[in-house]
């Protein structure tokens, strides 16, 4: 396996608050990178991953947030792979919140397998070398006599045999090799890593026993929920509690303050009650008025001109090759398009949620979080207590998509803990998740190209608007908000010789973050439409007008940081037009469409097959090429492919979220309305057999989508569809 | 506040409660059986189905005072051991990834093959279209519906 770029997440603190943003690195700012983690002293496995008891139990032990992307046993079976363990044996646990131990613990930018896949490595293969060295001293044998295998060493010439708990005391008392020097398994020889394994966590999702963050109950815990002020920055500016205290199990009313743009808590008066429902008819019964604050007159309406007329203009040159503004106009045929999108909420089906109890100098949290780590942190600040005193166990979670990232929860719940002292469970209901969630950002992209006689593209000039996640929380006088927002767009793949990028930030009040794939979401949209719009133009087949420009010469290298690598963007897209049957003939008013992307290290090519009748469309079928690099669990990588395809669905056909008078006024799933099984297409995923790095998974196959829906559907009506959500002309 | 007599997984239960709480609340907090999800609070999501004399309801839209003799199943009396059909079949489609919807929708899908032992694939659209799941399993649980139907016409 090659170590070749790879997408590292890295922690950058933003304004203080610690907010980890996933990172591109340059190849340069990677090796200082690696220099950094090289120094930094490793984990004893024994104390961080592998725990050997004496009675020969053994638990794996997970530093990564299980939110559904099953993550608890992809990192478990690279442990077990390596320290030569039996899988069906073994339990998996969470780790504890000990950022000491697990230098990064943030889950996101699907970067979990990436980041982790040779550090676990190390770590099995050092524990299987201890156990090894162990029983070899004991039996006063040589090393290579020995062999573990399945949690125990052997030693065939006498027929002995000792477990990993016999071992485990001599082993831990052994010096730890140079985990850079342990030896690791040959990839021919795995076991678990590449072959299908059953999720560790799903027995336990089909009987009612897996707990979620809302499923915490621990005695003497009370329940709270907050009212918020309806627009973004706005506040309650008096309110009555007098009714709310009547209310059958209330026990308290109270304010918290919001927390400024640095957490962007919204503040407002929390309810506490023996009982969710109570807490909610508590809230109900308040009487508030708000003070709408700076933000009141936002509508998305306004925004949106505000955002065409932004994406019209000359922006800051992210790329510029050659010269566009010349070659358009010699273009024999001229295209232009513009792409909109609308705010996206996460709406994980779990709403936000965390119990917190604060106790005199210690407090303890069950939270169901992609960032341990910040929680710990952030509620140790508001409690005022050193963050080794706040003990925060991280539970399964019903989704995060970035959502769970955020630390808001969290510190809107250390408030109330403050005051309560007993365990407190904040709920958010459905309609402050949908109302009070950061979204996806607003977005308009211009694009113009040219095509010239012999039908090559001969210029292509994108230009970004957005209300950029950066620009909202990177400090006034660090901002960079493109940073945030052309991932996807700089790395355009297609040889074109006159290329620009240009960006320009939209200003909003309405807070953005990430959410799944990030900035792919609209980047992949607009790069694989225009594609598609200019092989229409020089009147090509999109596979093969595709695959004439993903050109890898002999000497090729990444331009770019994570410049996609053409061979195997084509290898994906061979596969997805092959399993499609691309090209034989389909009945009148059927379509193809097709896109291939790359994002957080892994190449996906999906077609969809669609048929189109007026001004209503199906989607009949989706087929899925993935090139993920190594693949860990085979059944994995095909449920978050799946995933990802109806997440981006959902966005493509049906939801957005607008603002009107400063307030979000899709406030639950009537008018959020998510992809549901009558609507879903079947889906084929077809993986290839890699040995390149690991590639994330939880994203990837989002991307993709939505252009090979629209691309399907002007193949099957002539109509391009550029704003999203979707909607056809009869 | 009242004194209301709940049959739940065939055991009974008294719960001192407002006669209109729905009854997700009562088994989610004073009861403590919390596999009875809450996603929405409006029955637009089918997180907290469950059984009433075997019909699936929502039981966020049921007041618990409402419920009077029914007999109540939530999917904690499914079956605790996973043995339950519908549960085997979950497990042998890996359906759950984060699972949050789950259990709504394996009382939905339950409920269906007791009323339908042979499910066409629109007969499982109408009876499970009220259930989201966002990390989108659908293709899944459709099999897994199948599955659980072949097991159950080969075992009659």
């Amino acid at each position: 396996m090659s170590i070749s770029r790879r997408t590292f997440v890295v922690r950058g603190t933003i304004a203080g608050a610690g907010l980890v943003l996933g990172l591109r690195l340059s190849p340069k700012a990677l090796a200082q990178e690696n220099a950094k983690a090289r120094k930094k002293p490793v984990a004893n496995p024994f104390d961080a991953w592998i725990h050997v008891k004496p009675d020969g139990k053994i638990s794996l032990i997970v530093a990564k947030s299980e939110m559904g992307q099953g993550i608890r046993t992809g990192l478990a079976m690279i442990l077990a792979e390596e320290a030569e363990l039996d899988f069906n044996a073994v339990t998996v646990e969470q780790a504890d919140t000990r950022p000491d131990i697990y230098a990064h613990m943030g889950t996101g930018g699907s970067g979990s397998t990436m980041e982790n896949f040779t550090p676990l490595r190390q770590a099995g293969a050092t524990v299987r070398e201890l156990m090894i060295t162990a029983a070899a001293t004991k039996w006063k044998v040589s090393r290579s006599e020995c062999e573990a295998q399945k949690g125990a060493v052997l030693h065939e010439k006498s027929s002995r045999r000792a477990t990993y708990g016999e071992l485990v005391e001599a082993a831990e008392k052994l010096p730890l090799p140079d985990p850079e020097k342990v030896e690791l398994k040959d990839e021919k020889e795995f076991e678990l890593i590449g072959h299908a394994t059953p999720r560790v966590d799903i027995p336990s999702k089909v009987n009612g026993s897996a707990q979620f963050g809302l499923d915490i109950r621990v005695p003497e815990m009370v329940f709270a929920v907050v009212a918020r002020c309806p627009t973004f920055g706005g506040k309650h500016a008096h309110f009555d509690d007098a009714k709310a205290k009547v209310v059958p199990g209330v026990l308290d009313v109270f304010e918290i303050p919001a927390l400024g743009r640095d957490m962007f808590t919204a503040g407002g008066v929390a309810v506490i009650a023996d009982s969710t429902w109570a807490a909610m008819k508590g809230r109900e019964a308040l009487q508030i008025s708000w003070d709408n604050g700076a933000a009141a007159s936002t509508t998305t309406d306004a925004l949106r001109e505000s955002l065409r007329a932004a994406s019209a203009k000359p922006g800051k040159h992210i790329r510029n090759d050659g010269n566009v503004d010349v070659a358009i106009p010699a273009g024999v045929h001229r295209v232009e398009a513009v792409y909109e999108f609308p705010y996206l909420a996460h709406a994980t089906m779990e709403p936000m949620n965390i119990t917190v109890h604060a106790r005199d100098g210690e407090a303890e949290v069950w939270a169901p979080t992609q960032s341990p780590d910040w929680v710990q942190r952030t509620v140790a600040k508001i409690l005022e207590l050193p963050d080794k005193k706040v003990k925060v166990r991280t539970t399964l979670m019903g989704g995060g998509f970035g959502r769970r990232y955020m630390a808001d929860y969290p510190a809107e719940a250390a408030q109330i803990a403050k005051v309560v002292r007993k365990p407190v469970q904040l709920v958010w209901s459905r309609e402050d998740d949908m109302t009070h969630d950061f979204y996806r950002p607003m977005a308009c992209h211009q694009m113009r190209g040219a095509v010239n006689h012999a039908g090559h593209p001969v210029a292509w000039s994108h230009t970004i608007a957005s209300t950029s996640i950066g620009a909202f929380w990177d400090p006034p006088n660090k901002q960079a908000p493109e940073k945030s927002e052309v991932g996807g767009a700089e790395q355009m793949p297609y040889a074109i010789p006159n290329m620009r990028l240009q960006y320009n930030v939209a200003a909003s009040s309405v807070p953005p973050l990430w959410w799944r794939s990030v900035e792919h979401s609209f980047n992949g949209f607009a790069v694989e439409c225009f594609i598609d719009e200019l092989a229409s133009a020089a009147k090509q087949d999109p596979v093969q007008f595709r695959q004439k420009l993903l050109v890898k010469h002999a000497n090729w290298k990444p331009r770019f940081e994570d410049d996609p690598d053409p061979a195997r963007l084509l290898g994906v897209l061979k596969l997805a037009a092959e399993k499609s049957e691309w090209g034989t003939p389909l009945a009148a008013g059927k379509g193809r469409g097709i896109a291939s992307y790359h994002s957080f290290g892994s190449y996906i090519a999906e077609v969809a097959e669609v048929t189109v009748q007026g001004s209503n469309f199906k989607i009949d079928r989706v087929v899925a090429a993935i090139d993920c690099g190594q693949i860990v669990n085979p059944e994995s990588v095909r449920a978050q492919a799946e995933s990802a395809i109806i997440y981006g669905l959902s966005a493509a056909l049906k939801n957005e979220i607008t603002i009107k008078n400063g307030a979000v006024e899709q406030t639950n799933f009537d008018a959020y309305d998510p992809i549901r099984i009558n609507e879903a297409p079947p889906i084929e995923v077809h993986l290839i057999q890699s040995k390149e790095d690991p590639g994330g998974m939880g994203e990837p196959a989002l991307p993709p989508i939505a252009p090979a829906v629209a691309n399907a559907i002007f193949a099957a009506s002539g109509q391009r569809l550029r704003k999203l959500p979707f909607q056809l002309k009869a | 506040m009242s004194a209301i007599q709940l049959v739940i997984n065939n055991n009974s239960h008294q719960v001192e409660i407002a006669p209109d709480t729905p009854l997700l609340w009562v088994l989610r907090d004073k009861l403590n059986m919390t596999g009875t999800k809450y996603g929405c609070g409006m029955g637009l999501c089918g997180a907290c189905t469950v059984h009433l004399d075997g019909e699936a309801v929502r039981s966020c839209q049921t007041p618990v005072s409402s419920v009077g003799s029914k007999k109540i199943t939530t999917i904690e009396g499914l079956s605790a051991d996973n043995s339950h059909p519908v549960q085997q079949a979950w497990i042998a489609e890996q359906v759950p990834q984060c699972g949050y919807c789950q259990p709504g929708q394996i009382m939905s899908a339950a409920a269906l093959l007791s009323k339908t032992p042979k499910p066409t694939d629109d007969q499982i659209d109408s009876a499970m279209v009220g259930n989201l799941c966002r990390c989108g399993m659908y293709q899944r649980i459709r099999r897994a519906i199948h599955r659980a139907a072949q097991g159950a016409g080969e075992g009659a």
